[in-house]
C-alpha cells in the first residue's frame, strides 16, 4: 500500500470515528401551518449525553420523534449513525431503530403484556432463543432494580415503576443510542431522582450516546453534576463542583435553539432569556 | 361544531379513502413477506372466530325459527306450508346467514379492533411499537384481517346450519310438518350457485370488518373520547359497507349463476 493510500485510509477511518451519532441540519417542521421547529441544527457526538431543555410546547418531543424517524421533517436533513433518517423508507427505518432505544413520555408500555413481555418485545421480534430472552430481561430489570415486578402487568405497578420498565425495555437490546422523552415528567421528586440516577448509571456504565428531554432544571443539573460510583452502586456528586464532560445541553424555545453547549457555558450564559429561564 | 367548507370536506374524505386503500393494500400484501406473525393470527382466530360463536349461533338459530314462523303464514294462503324448508334454506344460505353473521361479527369485532388499536394509538403504544422496530400494520392489522376473513367463512356455515335447524324446530313443533320432508325440501332447494353466493359474501364482509375496524383504530385522535368515536364509526361504517357489498355481490352472483 502506498503512503498516500495509507494516509487516505487512515483519514477516512478517523472521519468515521469522529462522525457524530445524531446530526440535525436546518430541520423545520410544522403542524396545521403552525411552525413547531424552525431551522434546528445541532449534532451529538458518540458517548455524549445531550440534555434537551426548554419550556413545555417548545418542540422537544417532536425533535425526539424526528430523531427516531417517527416523524418526517418538512425541510432539512437528519442523520443518525450516518444514515439520513429523514429520507429513509419506513421498512429501512425498522432496521435502524434496532440500534436505538426510546423511553416515552408516558412510558407507552403495552398494557396487555406483562412486564417481562414488554421488556422482551424487541428480543422476541429478533427471534432470540427463549432462555436467553429471559436472562436478558432479568438483567435489564435488575439494572432498573425492578426484578420483583417481572410477572406484573403495567396496570399493577406505579408510574415510577412503569418509567423504569420503559428504561429496561429501551436498554435490553444494548442500543447504541438512547432517547429519553421526559423520563421524569409527572413524577414526584424522589421518584424523579431515582430515574435520573438510572440514567446517570446507564451513562457512566455503558457510555451510550443519549438524548434526554426534560423541563425540570433540577433533573438536568442532577445528571450533569453527578457520577455513578461502581463500588457503592449509587450516584454521587462530582467533587469540587465538577461536571460530567460528556453531558451537554441544548435549550429550545418556541421551536428554535437558544443554547447549544456545555454545562459550564450554560451556567455562565449572558443571554437574558436563558438567565431568566435558569433562575 | 365549526363549519367546514365543501372543498375541505371533500379533500378530507378523499384523503381518508386514500389512507384506507393504502392500509388495506399493505394489510393484504404483508402476508407475502416476512416477518409473519402466525401466533397473532391464531390468537385472533380464537378471539374473533371462537369468541363470536355464541352470538352467531343464537342469531342464526332464532332467525331460522322466526323465518319459518313468518313464512308459514303466507305459504298457508297458497297451501304450500310444506315448502317452508325451501324458503328457510334459501333465505338463510343466500342472504340472512352471511349478512347477519357479518353484522353480528362487525358489531362485536370492528368495535373491538377500533377500540383496542385506538387505545394503543392515544397512549403512544403504536409509536413505541414502531420505535422498537416493529411495523404495527404487520403486527396488528394483517393478523386481524386474515383471521377475520378465514373465521367469518366458517361462522357463516355455522349460522346457515343452525338457522336451518331452528327453522326445522319451528316447522316440526309448531307447524306440524314432517322433519324428513323439511330437510329434504331444504336440501333440494339449494343448488351450487346458492352455496357459492352465500360463501362468497363472508369473504368480503370479513375484509370490511377487519380493515374498517383497524383503519378507525389507527386514525384515532383525542384521548378516550376519540377512542369512543372511532369505535362507533367503525361499527356504523362496517355495517353499512357490509349491506352495500352484499347487494353488489348478490347482483354479480345472479349475473353469473342466473339465480
Amino acid at each position: 500500500m502506498s503512503s498516500e493510500t495509507a494516509i487516505a485510509a487512515q483519514s477516512t477511518s478517523t472521519m468515521q470515528t469522529v462522525e457524530p451519532v445524531v446530526v440535525f441540519d436546518d430541520v423545520s417542521i410544522a403542524f396545521d401551518q403552525k411552525s413547531v421547529l424552525e431551522d434546528v441544527s445541532f449534532s451529538v457526538q458518540r458517548g455524549e449525553t445531550r440534555i434537551i431543555l426548554g419550556p413545555a410546547g417548545g418542540g422537544k418531543s417532536v425533535l425526539m420523534k424526528l430523531a427516531n424517524g417517527l416523524l418526517k421533517p418538512d425541510s432539512g436533513a437528519i442523520r443518525v449513525f450516518g444514515e439520513e433518517v429523514s429520507a429513509m423508507r419506513e421498512t429501512d427505518l425498522y432496521k435502524l431503530r434496532g440500534r436505538i432505544g426510546m423511553v416515552f413520555q408516558e412510558s407507552a408500555l403495552f398494557d396487555s403484556l406483562s412486564v417481562e413481555d414488554n421488556v422482551a418485545f424487541r428480543l422476541h421480534e429478533e427471534r432470540v432463543p427463549e432462555p436467553e430472552v429471559h436472562d436478558r430481561v432479568v438483567e435489564a430489570l435488575r439494572f432498573v432494580e425492578l426484578e420483583q415486578a417481572i410477572d406484573k402487568f403495567p396496570s399493577e405497578i406505579s408510574g415510577g415503576m412503569r418509567r423504569r420498565v420503559s428504561i429496561a425495555r429501551a436498554i435490553v437490546s444494548h442500543p447504541d443510542l438512547i432517547l429519553y422523552d421526559s423520563p421524569t415528567g409527572g413524577l414526584d421528586p424522589i421518584t424523579s431522582t431515582t430515574i435520573v440516577a438510572l440514567i446517570v448509571k446507564q451513562r457512566d456504565v455503558t457510555h451510550t450516546t443519549s438524548l434526554m428531554i426534560t423541563h425540570r432544571l433540577q433533573d438536568a443539573f442532577l445528571l450533569a453534576r453527578n457520577r455513578f460510583n461502581t463500588q457503592t452502586g449509587k450516584i454521587e456528586l462530582i467533587p469540587n463542583g465538577g461536571v460530567d464532560d460528556s453531558t451537554k445541553f441544548l435549550v429550545l424555545n418556541e421551536g428554535k435553539i437558544v443554547f447549544d453547549g456545555t454545562t459550564q457555558e450554560l451556567i455562565h450564559t449572558e443571554d437574558p432569556w436563558l438567565k431568566d429561564y435558569l433562575s | 361544531m365549526p363549519f367546514v367548507s365543501p372543498e375541505v370536506y371533500a379533500k378530507e374524505k378523499i384523503a381518508a379513502i386514500q389512507d384506507y386503500a393504502i392500509l388495506s393494500w399493505h394489510a393484504v400484501a404483508n402476508i407475502f413477506s416476512g416477518p409473519r406473525y402466525w401466533a397473532d393470527i391464531f390468537t385472533q382466530m380464537d378471539s374473533i372466530g371462537v369468541g363470536s360463536m355464541p352470538i352467531v349461533v343464537l342469531t342464526g338459530f332464532f332467525t331460522g325459527c322466526v323465518l319459518a314462523l313468518q313464512s308459514a303464514t303466507s305459504l298457508q294462503e297458497f297451501g304450500s306450508v310444506s315448502l317452508t324448508g325451501n324458503l328457510v334454506a334459501l333465505s338463510m344460505v343466500k342472504e340472512l346467514g352471511p349478512v347477519l353473521t357479518g353484522l353480528m361479527v362487525s358489531g362485536r369485532n370492528s368495535s373491538g379492533m377500533a377500540s383496542e388499536i385506538g387505545s394503543m394509538k392515544v397512549t403512544e403504544q403504536l409509536d413505541a411499537m414502531r420505535a422498537l422496530g416493529t411495523d404495527p400494520l404487520r403486527k396488528l392489522v394483517t393478523p386481524r384481517l386474515y383471521a377475520t376473513v378465514f373465521m367469518l367463512f366458517f361462522l357463516t356455515i355455522v349460522a346457515d346450519a343452525v338457522g336451518i335447524a331452528g327453522g326445522a324446530l319451528v316447522a316440526v313443533a309448531l307447524l306440524g310438518l314432517n322433519a324428513s320432508t323439511y330437510f329434504h325440501n331444504s336440501y333440494r332447494a339449494l343448488v351450487y350457485g346458492d352455496i357459492v353466493q352465500g360463501l362468497t359474501k363472508p369473504l368480503f364482509s370479513g375484509f370490511i370488518i377487519a380493515t374498517v375496524g383497524c383503519y378507525f383504530g389507527m386514525k384515532t385522535k383525542g384521548g378516550t373520547q376519540g377512542v369512543g368515536k372511532a369505535t362507533t364509526q367503525a361499527v356504523v361504517v362496517a355495517s353499512v359497507f357490509i349491506i352495500i357489498i352484499d347487494f353488489v355481490v348478490s347482483r354479480a352472483m345472479i349475473g353469473i349463476f342466473g339465480r
